[in-house]
């Protein structure tokens, strides 16, 4: 029962062939078993909590009350999400205990459909990275190869999705951060339209590029989640409101009628001839689908990374400012007057990656600079909307990889920031423009994940997700499971 | 050196050059960003939620009501609309700055090119550019007071507070002037109801920038800005001390360095505040968690039609009255004043001789029992005075008889006719009746009598006096003058 999808623990639910407790059960004893080798969570809640909602849920049920979608799912949320109750750090120790007085806008919403929360997930530093070893608490590890990284920033959410710890987990995308560790841990994962969900609650990094996504067991379970948590929300600005679809319902499983570009930007050289491969079958089963696919252009992603690594440190230095010690977190001993804690508490209190950005994006700010880097930035990030506008006026999707090589080794590219931040560069483009992208996994090379990229319209997630669930019914590598599946307890 | 001696200093060789930014609180229910309340007084860290807090994760969102009053204020000044105005963070590192950055409007502020006119001391209209208006939020207060030694609270109850900033350009010539300018700044937002702009309580904050150049000479001097003046007196008496200081310094041969220089009341002079402000790099750059308004043509016009008669428009319409400029301007001033004088001329009340039953007559009597226009206390409603105006015009009683009527229509709260009818004050215009007490008066004062004839025609006052004290007032005096020369001359 700790590997179905939500949408099967949803049937076996309103069926009443099994107890939202079961599954619950089910899914805690594989926490207890796998979570030592993973180290997925950094927060789980006590079992008795767990299950006291999972009975809640059954209680509902035998009340005759409607079964939500997700109720009775048992959900992993990422440590950047606002949860009262328990701890938000965002894996730094400058939140060390830090205990939100409200819940994130997507939290309310999962949690309100009767999802059981079981416990927040381990990420990069404030989301920036790429291995979730820029963790305060330690890394994650890769299912498939306990010696491998899962991939960030969202690795621990993906982390515990594929190794059966959690039914599905939210995670947050700026760069890539969902899709991905998605695709390094063999499950499927979507970044949404920037605006299609609010991001009330979501410590910010970069908030003109963060959006807030699921990681899934298969792409029906991405639709769910996604008509759970999309939707406007007075409280973000930048949220669009406006009606919904029904996601499940787009569901289809043919690609007829549809026509697919595949930019060869995303295919060169930097990109490991086995990924390329991968994709390229994938990109033919697309076709036997009934798509229309062609090849084609975006000369200007090759500047993306560059104007990424401008903008996202530049809104990060600013959005990190608040931690001062003043209001919550860390206060760094020693007393004396303002800027000494100021300085201490932030010497403290953050990793060297988290610094290293803050500096970049203070400097990139920075009168006599700005022009020359943010400036240049801004107007590469518009040349590149034009791009991507201009290429899905005629394409109903885009096809690439998700990332260029699978899931490389622990402490292999960390002494390196240049060498991790290019395992970011097939997805970053997709959160310059605030498109949708869903990765879902399209092969294995030498037993590890590979992730196909699939970017679509603005706030038509329906189409990348029917194109994603015809090529995973098409393809069926849903039945392959990690080794570590293999240890602790089976259902 | 005094301020006033300072002035001579200047007078005549020097030409003062003064530009105002000014800083008014919105009088809106909410703050700029959130729903918290604005009022004043509350315990500390009571009027405060995720948002002005500045909790990881929380999200600004802007408030309507304080866009239509900023909005309002710009029309009022003539401004030219942005409607595509947008929001910026200003960076810097502060206790009472919880988000480490302040959100303002520098690029695309919503108003540019306004214009305030004024008149001056010596009668002449002057008319001063605004450079722009821009909208922002407050920041909390750090305190000494009531905390363990040498620590310092922050209360964040006015943090998010909503501001606009309005920058004129520097052209105000005389530190007069610039208090007038901010009097009729103030006027002017009074009338558009946007903020009580109350400087004592720092509903209204005055920085100045002043430089002195050779009278004749087009170039500007060294700007140095004022900060820290707290009432329209204290901006003309520090910029008097400013500009003398720098006379001085100019006539030693000095250079005048650009610094910020802080105002002390009780001393009477300007301070070196040696402050690392002008050091600062605010960092700028467009808030991304906010996109650019788009302020419909609609929304500007319709804003623009709720805006009431303002000032200089009133001003024009009392003086085709035939009011005198004093009048019209202390009518002006005072906006319930004037709308009560409105009232009164509704009411059919004449212009001259209304304002002078008004600002005399009741305003005196108000004054002197501290009852402001508008209180409920003042139980003399602008009908009931117009009335009162209309009886003394009609002749049907004296304006001497007037003034009791007023008393006791203040102390009672009847109308004037009730009053006038009670105690039987109506002007005697019977010839008849008159004469009788014209003969008896000169009977009863034959050396006055004799006086008058004998050419000291100030005696005709004293007899005058008498014939009113014999009829109780309410004799009409140009008929008792016209009988009384009359039966002088026969006698
Ligand atoms: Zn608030």
């Amino acid at each position: 029962m700790w590997d179905w999808p939500a949408h099967r623990i949803h049937r076996a639910l309103a069926a009443g062939e099994v107890s939202a407790v079961e599954v619950a059960t089910a899914v805690l004893d594989r926490c207890d078993a796998a979570e030592g080798l993973i180290g997925a969570y950094v927060h789980r809640r006590e079992r008795a909590e767990v299950l006291a909602d999972a009975a809640a849920v059954d209680e509902a049920l035998r009340r005759r009350e409607p079964l939500q979608p997700l109720g009775g799912v048992p959900v992993a949320i990422k440590d950047n999400l606002s949860t009262t109750g328990m701890p938000t750090t965002c894996g730094s120790r400058i939140l060390a205990g830090y205990v939100p007085p409200y819940d994130a806008a997507v939290v309310e919403r999962l949690v309100g459909q009767g999802a059981v929360a079981l416990g927040k997930t381990n990420m990069d530093e404030f989301a920036m990275g790429s291995s979730t070893e820029h963790s305060a608490t330690g890394p994650t590890r890769n299912p498939w190869d306990l010696e491998r990284v899962p991939g960030g920033s969202s690795g621990g959410s993906a982390a515990a999705v594929a190794a059966g710890t959690a039914t599905l987990a939210l995670g947050s995308d700026t760069g890539g951060s969902i899709r991905q560790p998605a695709a390094f841990c063999g499950v499927v994962g979507l970044k949404p339209t920037y605006g299609r969900v609010s991001r009330y609650g979501l410590v910010a990094y970069a908030s003109s590029l963060d959006q807030v996504g699921p990681l899934c067991r298969d792409v029906r379970d991405a639709a769910l989640v996604l008509g759970a948590i999309a939707g406007g929300d007075r409280r973000d600005a930048t949220a669009h409101p406006g009606a919904l679809p029904d996601y499940e319902s787009a569901l289809r499983p043919d690609c007829r009628g549809l026509r697919l570009g595949v930019p060869r930007e995303f295919l060169a050289e930097g990109v490991a001839p086995e990924v390329r491969a991968a994709v390229a079958a994938a990109v033919d089963l697309l076709g036997e689908l009934g798509a229309e696919v062609e090849e084609c252009s975006l000369p200007t992603v090759s500047y993306a990374l560059d104007a990424y690594y401008v903008i996202a440190p530049a809104e990060a230095s600013s959005n990190l400012a608040r931690y001062d010690g003043v209001r919550y977190g860390l206060r760094a001993g020693g007393g004396g007057d303002y800027a000494g804690v100021f300085a201490r508490t932030r010497g403290e209190g953050f990793g060297p990656e988290v610094r290293r950005r803050i500096m970049l994006g203070t400097y990139a700010l920075s009168a006599g600079y700005y022009d020359q880097y943010y400036g240049k930035a801004q107007r590469a990030r518009t040349l590149l909307c034009r791009e991507f506008d201009a290429a899905l006026a005629r394409y109903d999707a885009l096809v690439t990889p998700t990332t260029p090589t699978p899931a490389f080794g622990l402490r292999e590219k960390t002494a390196d920031p240049l060498q991790m931040y290019m395992s970011d560069v097939c997805t970053v483009p997709v959160n310059l423009v605030g498109l949708p992208a869903l990765s879902l996994p399209c092969g294995f090379v030498s037993g590890l994940p590979v992730g196909l990229q699939l970017i679509g319209r603005a706030f038509d997630e329906e189409t990348v997700l029917r194109i994603g669930y015809a090529y995973e019914q098409a393809a069926d590598l849903g039945r392959r499971r990690p080794p570590v599946a293999a240890m602790g307890a089976g259902a | 050196m005094s301020a006033g001696e300072g002035a001579a200093a200047v007078a005549g060789r020097y030409e003062t050059v003064i530009g105002l930014e000014v800083h008014v609180e919105l009088a809106t229910k909410s703050k700029m960003f959130c729903g918290c309340p604005t009022d004043f007084g509350a315990p500390p860290n009571t009027q405060v939620c995720p948002v002005c807090l500045a909790l990881p994760g929380a999200l600004p969102v802007p408030n309507e009501q304080a866009i239509t009053y900023a909005l309002r204020a710009s029309l009022s000044l003539e401004c030219r609309i942005d409607p595509g105005c947008r929001w910026d963070r200003k960076n810097y590192h502060y206790p009472d700055l919880p988000k480490g950055y302040q959100i303002t409007q520098y690029a695309r502020p919503l108003a540019r090119e306004g214009c305030l006119r004024f008149t001056a001391a010596d009668g002449q209209e002057r008319s001063v550019r605004i450079r722009r208006l821009h909208m922002e939020e407050d920041t909390g207060k750090s305190t000494h007071e009531g905390m363990p030694g040498g620590t310092t609270g922050v209360d964040l109850n006015r943090a998010g507070v909503p501001l606009i900033e309005i920058v004129s350009e520097p052209d105000l010539r005389s530190p007069e002037d610039a208090r007038l300018y901010l009097q009729a700044l103030r006027t002017l937002l009074l009338y558009t109801g946007v903020s009580d702009v109350r400087m004592e309580e720092g509903s209204l904050r005055c920085d100045a920038n002043v430089s002195l150049r050779p009278e004749g000479s087009e170039e500007f001097g060294a700007l140095v800005e004022v900060k820290n003046m707290n009432s329209f007196r204290s901006v003309q008496r520090a910029l008097e001390y400013e500009a003398a200081r720098q006379a001085a310094a100019l006539d030693a041969g000095e250079r005048i360095v650009r610094e910020t220089r802080h105002w002390d009341e009780r001393r009477g002079i300007t301070f070196s505040s040696r402050s690392k402000e002008e050091a600062h790099d605010y960092r700028y750059f467009p808030e991304p968690d906010l996109g650019p308004s788009a302020l419909s043509e609609g929304f500007i016009e319709a804003v623009r039609a709720g805006l009431p008669e303002l000032p200089a428009a009133r001003l024009a319409r009392y003086a085709a009255l035939g009011l005198t400029p004093y009048d019209a301007g202390v009518l002006v001033a005072d906006p319930p004043l004037a709308d009560y004088f409105d009232r009164m001329l509704a009411a059919g009340a004449a212009p001259r001789e209304g304002v002078a039953l008004l600002t005399v007559e009741l305003l005196g009597r108000l004054n002197a029992a501290g009852v402001a226009i508008s209180d409920p206390r003042c139980r003399v409603r602008p009908e009931q005075l117009a009335d009162l105006q209309r009886l003394v015009g009609a002749g049907t009683i004296s304006g001497k008889v007037a003034k009791t009527v007023l008393e006791e229509m203040l102390a009672s709260g009847e109308d004037a006719q009730t009053v006038v009818a009670r105690q039987g004050l109506q002007q005697i215009s019977d010839t008849g009746a008159i004469a009788k007490a014209v003969a008896e008066a000169v009977a009863a004062h034959p050396q006055s009598a004799a006086d008058y004839r004998a050419g000291k025609r100030q005696a005709l006052g004293f007899l005058v006096g008498q014939v009113m004290k014999a009829t109780r007032g309410k004799a009409n005096p140009s008929l008792v003058n016209q009988l009384l020369e009359d039966a002088l001359r026969e006698g």
